[in-house]
């Protein structure tokens, strides 16, 4: 009754190394309900990125959410199904393409005389800087949130073995 | 701000960290630490600061536990001290 609830990882260290840490869990149900929840995560996560300078949230933890919903297919599809919807080398493009995106988005403003980050001085002609320093948050948000996405991810990959 | 929640909380969080200490299953340690966290974010909520909430509770509650997990795996379930 009680190993109905758990994910595969906790049963595999429940049980001993009796299985692989990496085989799919066998249990229909939790398989659907993965494959339900993983689109909803994702879309809230994306919801809490793009709103990052209104409320609560930001690049950061949508970040964090999105790494949550790749490492629950991690959990409960196994290697290979996982491996097909994310794969292992993704972790880190991400994680390396976000900072240096990040790096270019902030360094850009040093060119016309600001500071770091300092959007508004860049010249984009019919943008006021209100709306200079808008897109420029939010760009900033996205690239912080697909960064964190692919570094846990890869830390994932790197505790459990799965990116050899 | 709720004198009585956070008193109420406080107490829970603190029994919580004492528990995840005391117990000699690992396994075990790790879910009353996942526990802790929870109340940590509900904590942090409750305190007015939503952002750092949101954070524990994805960080926090979510991925540090199956970090701890994960490590757990390779390592023996029982604790030697």
């Amino acid at each position: 009754m009680r190993r109905d609830f758990d994910t595969g990882l906790v049963e595999a260290v429940r049980t001993g190394t009796s299985r692989e840490m990496s085989d799919p869990y066998e249990s229909i149900f939790v398989h659907v309900v993965t494959k339900a929840m993983v689109p909803m995560i994702q879309i809230f996560a994306f919801y809490v990125i793009t709103h990052g300078h209104y409320s609560p949230g930001g690049g950061f933890q949508g970040g964090v959410m999105l790494a949550a919903s790749t490492i629950l297919l991690r959990l409960a599809l196994g290697r290979d199904e996982s491996f097909r919807r994310f794969p292992p080398d993704w972790g880190a493009l991400l994680a390396g393409g976000g900072t240096l995106l990040f790096a270019i988005l902030g360094v850009i403003p040093l060119f016309f005389g600001g500071n770091f980050l300092d959007y508004h001085y860049v010249p984009i002609p019919g943008v006021d800087p209100v709306g200079l320093r808008y897109w420029g948050i939010l760009l900033a948000e996205v690239f912080i949130g697909f960064l964190v996405w692919g570094a846990l991810v890869a830390i994932y990959d790197a505790l459990s073995g799965g990116g050899r | 701000m709720i004198w009585q929640l956070d008193f109420w909380l406080m107490l829970v969080l603190v029994m919580f960290a004492v528990a995840a200490l005391e117990v000699k299953d690992l396994l075990a340690a790790v879910g009353v630490l996942t526990g802790y966290s929870f109340l940590m974010a509900l904590l942090f909520a409750e305190l007015g600061a939503p952002d750092v909430a949101l954070t524990e509770a994805a960080l926090g509650a979510a991925l540090t536990g199956v970090f701890l997990l994960v490590s757990l795996f390779f390592l023996d379930r029982r604790s030697e001290d």
